[in-house]
């Protein structure tokens, strides 16, 4: 792998970037894991259950978010523990006018190096995940063995 | 509805096997927005030394969610799924899951924090493949919040 794990110490920024997500992504992810929550598509229910519109899964934002650092490894099976808190929701408004599957919300994710163990060949990456101003997940973090 | 604490600790049968197929590596990777040529390319995946097409690191849910079902279903836990929301997630791989795998998946309910009148129900799922190995632990949390109604501390929020 092309990383040299002596290079890198806490606070080495490893990336960031802009994900944007319509109404589609959220119909997406249902069926490709198999969580049909209808929270997670269908407004009346989710205000039912007394949430304030469609909200995305948590393990949607945690997917997406996890795709930084395998990219920067070089290798998504160099991710041996991740995890995330959701903290906040993301609601996912459906799109008002253009294009159904236009994105009507877009997070911001960034990623730098919490902690370096060369002995064992990891480093810890803890992502920030945020909607504006909110942060979405707390305590996201993905050890990666180099 | 109320939840009960007197399932804590219980393990529950292990859910039907699960076959991982590229196809269901590709179409998840697509949904978390993945490009990787490890998840979509055999051949890409084959040159860094893996058997088969390799499932991002989140895949291992499908698999752990329909364990952890049977907990959500058991009647002597009582929780009303319509006030679930996922609370936290943690995926330990002991080696990276491929296509080609079958696994097998099996929940223990670790724990259950009553929260006034809602909750925080804390499961553990292994999954194992077919030889036996071990390759994923799956923590997940769900807070099962209050019904307003019921609730006397207040507690009740998304």
């Amino acid at each position: 792998m092309s990383i040299d794990i002596s290079t890198l110490e806490k606070g080495t920024e490893i990336g960031s970037r802009e994900v944007a997500l319509s109404r589609a992504d959220l119909i997406r992810y249902a069926a490709a894991s198999g969580d049909h929550n209808p929270i997670h598509w269908n407004e009346r229910f989710a205000r039912e259950v007394g949430l304030d519109g469609v909200i995305a899964h948590g393990m949607l934002t945690m997917g997406l978010t996890v795709d930084l650092v395998s990219e920067w490894a070089g290798d998504p099976a160099a991710v041996v523990d991740y995890q995330a808190r959701f903290t906040r929701p993301v609601p996912v408004p459906d799109a008002e006018d253009g294009a159904p599957d236009a994105p009507t919300v877009t997070l911001t994710v960034s990623g730098r190096v919490g902690a370096v163990d060369v002995e064992a060949g990891t480093v810890r990456a803890d992502l920030t995940v945020t909607l504006g101003e909110t942060k979405v997940l707390a305590k996201s973090q993905a050890v990666v063995r180099l | 509805m109320s939840i009960s604490t007197a399932r804590e600790g219980h393990q529950y049968p292990p859910a039907h096997p699960y076959q991982v197929s590229r196809e269901a590596i590709r179409e998840f990777a697509t949904a978390v927005k993945s490009q990787h040529p490890v998840h979509h390319d055999v051949d890409a995946a084959r040159e860094l030394g893996h058997r088969d097409l390799v499932a991002p690191p989140s895949f291992a849910v499908v698999v752990a969610q329909r364990a952890e079902a049977a907990v959500v279903q058991d009647p002597e836990v009582g929780i009303d799924f319509s006030r679930v929301v996922h609370a936290d997630e943690r995926f330990t791989h002991h080696s990276p899951i491929l296509a080609g795998d079958t696994l097998t998946a099996a929940t223990t309910l670790d724990r259950i924090r009553v929260m006034g009148a809602g909750a925080m129900v804390t499961t553990r799922t292994e999954i194992a493949d077919q030889d036996g190995a071990s390759r994923c632990t799956v923590l997940s949390s769900l807070l099962v919040r209050a019904d307003e109604e019921d609730d006397e501390t207040g507690g009740g929020r998304a």
